[in-house]
């Protein structure tokens, strides 16, 4: 049995500059595997500019990596036929963080739903496809009646998203990689896109890679999460590991950052050094996080900590763990819940699916 | 169809004044309005703006209201950092709205004040040589900051400044406004959604519901006191690392703007309503040094 989608050593290294060249890392050796047979959410969290958005890219096949590699049913993504690479692009599907950018202004927004319908040959008549897409606007919250027929601008931010979430269970793919899709509405609206999310994992059966700066809504909806650092994984793992009880110091500085909706509660950390969370400027050696880790010591500034997996659910890149074992190749599978290797169909749920 | 109706406020010197509702509920459509940047079809039916110093907003010419954007009044619109020029070079935009309103500056006057700007952002001078695709999206929405106060403004509109950003470098970006405000002894009105940020940022807070405002009172009464049911209900459905429960949302839709209910916008979905509220509009009454506008508050009329 392949794998869905798989990142094998995936980087992806950007070059800007022409007299002084600067190469950024944007995703530092990630592996992982997203299967089919036990959908899950995965949380991608992490500041911006740490790569949460190259990584959506490179899942979805709009850039290629540097090194390693995209694996899709077994094949690279660079080798898909044309056939294969069609259904690759309809079996994942986008939503991104900004809404407005899918949009072309001058079409009503009817436009982003009937012109995949068509292209992937949804529905045999006009009728049919009308109900597909009155069903999806449904799911999300909307009123066909008062989406329909409008242009792009006529729409509120939250009203625009929800379209795209509805465009993206129109095509009834296998995985959805969502880049902050709730980054725009309000609570209560978040919650209603979130749960359509969520069901679309319980009820079709798709997995999701939800990519967000938000940790609350991580921990409510995903399975598992990732923890990105200027490229690398620095925590990955079960959300009520990695969120409930963050190892790394940089999930302790995320956790601590939420803004409390109670304004007697202090906002931020205690001994957090500042630093400029969004240069991209790496030492070539030692641990990303170290100007502005609380908790650096001797070893930090020499070495690059590798994942190691300092609980049956999660691996930490930090020294401080760095008593219990490495993870075999840095693959990220064995820490997320459910395991794949007990792929008995309807076996353990993760404990997200309450 | 009205987005926003009759709302009414005043924003104080030095205030952090935060303004939440669900999505649609007409705050960007307001922030717009104070800017009066809305576009056709959009109007504004009637009403007063008024800004120390220069009037009535609404009654400027166009020459007049050129001028006091930016300068008085700014505007980090929804979405800024999507609206950047893609092929300029994040100097020359930020140069351009200095330029407009500051013509007789030097080039390394202008230069200077680039770079003072940029820090002011805690960006790095070198981001002024960069395009907007290449940097990441908190750097874009920063730029779109400095851009919007590089002019030190009076009053700060911002819409949704930091709803796109991390959690970590939306407190800097905050505290930034904050600093950048109280140098400047400038007012921000802090458009959002977010309960938590508007928690730890505003002073005072509005809430937004059918392009009313429903309830407007100190951000610490709000949080422990709320008397509209909407802003309960709002309240209640902010997730938290507490428990792992189903996401709570409001029942039932938001109207639509072109279908207010009549009598309390709020009707159909409100758990405390009852037999005035399908009939007779609320208006607002105050109380406390707080607005609601709500027939469960029959106090003073506001
Ligand atoms: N140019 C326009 N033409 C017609 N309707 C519009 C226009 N601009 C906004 N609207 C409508 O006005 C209402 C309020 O929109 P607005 O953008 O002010 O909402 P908002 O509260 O800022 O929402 P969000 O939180 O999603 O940004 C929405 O129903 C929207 O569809
Ligand atoms: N097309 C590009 N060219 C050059 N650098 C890029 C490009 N896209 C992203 N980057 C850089 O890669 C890093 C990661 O960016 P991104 O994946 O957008 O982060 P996030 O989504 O987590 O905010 C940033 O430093 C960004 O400036
Ligand atoms: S490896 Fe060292 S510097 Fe890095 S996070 Fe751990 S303690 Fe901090
Ligand atoms: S006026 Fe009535 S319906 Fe409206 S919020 Fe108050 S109690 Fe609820
Ligand atoms: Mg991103
Ligand atoms: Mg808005």
């Amino acid at each position: 049995m392949t794998a869905f989608l798989e990142m094998a050593n995936v980087s992806k290294v950007f070059s800007a500059g022409i007299i002084r060249r600067q190469h950024t890392v944007a995703v530092d050796d990630v592996t992982m595997t997203i299967d089919e047979q036990s959908p899950s959410i995965l949380a991608v969290a992490g500041e911006s500019g740490s790569g949460k958005t190259t990584l959506a890219r490179l899942l979805l096949g709009v850039i290629p990596p540097s090194s390693g590699e995209v694996i899709y049913r077994g094949q690279p993504v660079d080798d898909l036929s044309r056939e294969q690479r069609r259904t690759y692009l309809r079996e994942i599907q986008p939503i991104f963080q900004d809404p407005f950018e899918s949009y072309n202004p001058f079409y009503k927004v009817d436009h982003v739903l009937t012109v995949p319908a068509q292209k992937f040959q949804l529905a045999a008549t006009k009728q049919e496809t009308t109900r597909l897409i009155h069903e999806a606007l449904d799911m999300v919250g909307l009123q066909p009646a008062e989406t329909l027929g409008r242009f792009p601008h006529q729409l509120s931010g939250g009203q625009r998203q929800r379209v795209m979430v509805a465009r993206a269970m129109l095509l009834r793919p296998r995985l959805i990689v969502a880049d902050e899709p709730v980054s725009m509405v309000d609570a209560s609206l978040r919650a209603t896109i979130l749960e359509s999310i969520r069901r679309m994992k319980q009820e079709l059966g798709i997995s999701v890679v939800y990519i967000t700066h938000d940790l609350t809504t991580a921990y409510q909806i995903a399975d598992n999460i990732l923890v990105m650092y200027k490229g690398s994984v620095v925590e990955a793992g079960s959300v009520e590991q990695v969120i409930r009880d963050p190892k790394h110091p940089y999930t302790q500085l995320l956790v601590s950052s939420i803004p409390q909706p109670d304004p007697s509660l202090p906002w931020g950390a205690e001994g957090e050094i500042a630093g400029d969370p969004e240069s991209m400027e790496v030492a070539a050696t030692g641990c990303k996080f170290v100007d502005r880790c609380p908790a650096a010591f001797e070893p930090c500034a020499g070495q690059r900590p590798l994942l190691f997996h300092e609980h049956l659910s999660r691996a930490a890149a930090c020294f401080q763990y760095d008593k219990s074992p490495a993870l075999e190749g840095q693959n990220l599978d064995v820490v997320f819940e459910p395991q794949l290797t007990s792929q008995a169909a309807g076996g353990s749920e993760g404990p997200a699916a309450n | 169809m009205k987005a926003v109706d009759g709302v009414s406020f005043d924003l104080r010197p030095g205030e952090r004044l935060g303004l939440v509702g669900e999505s649609g509920s007409g705050k960007s459509t307001m922030a717009l309005a104070l800017m009066r940047l809305h576009k056709p079809p959009a109007r504004i039916a009637g009403g007063k703006v008024l800004l120390d110093g220069v009037g009535d907003v609404m009654k400027l010419d166009d020459d007049g209201l050129r001028r006091i954007r930016l300068d008085r009044l700014a505007l980090v619109p929804q979405g800024a950092m999507n609206s950047l020029n893609p092929v300029m070079r994040i100097r020359d935009q930020l140069a351009d709205g200095i330029r407009t309103h500051k013509p007789g500056d030097s080039r390394d006057d202008l230069a200077e004040r680039i770079q003072a700007q940029l820090a002011r952002v805690g960006l790095d001078a070198e981001v002024g040589g960069k395009f907007p695709h290449e940097l990441s999206g908190g750097m874009k929405q920063r730029v779109a900051i400095a851009i919007g106060t590089s002019l030190s403004p009076s009053v700060i509109i911002a819409d949704e400044p930091t709803s796109a950003l991390d959690v970590v470098v939306q407190r800097q970006v905050m505290e930034t406004l904050r600093s950048v405000q109280e140098e400047l002894g400038a007012a921000v009105l802090i458009v959002g959604h977010d309960m938590g940020l508007m928690a730890q940022i505003a002073d005072r807070m509005g809430v937004m519901y059918a392009g009313k405002l429903v309830e407007l009172a100190p951000v610490h009464d709000l949080f422990t006191n709320p008397q509209h049911p909407y802003t309960r209900l709002l309240i209640e459905s902010v997730p938290t690392l507490m428990a792992k429960r189903a996401l709570a949302s409001i029942p039932g839709a938001p109207p639509t703007l072109i279908n207010v209910p009549p009598g309390c916008p709020f009707h159909p979905r409100c758990p405390s309503a009852f037999e005035p509220c399908d009939s007779e509009v609320p208006l607002p009454t105050a109380q406390n040094g707080r607005v609601v506008s709500c027939h469960l508050y029959p106090g003073e009329a506001a």
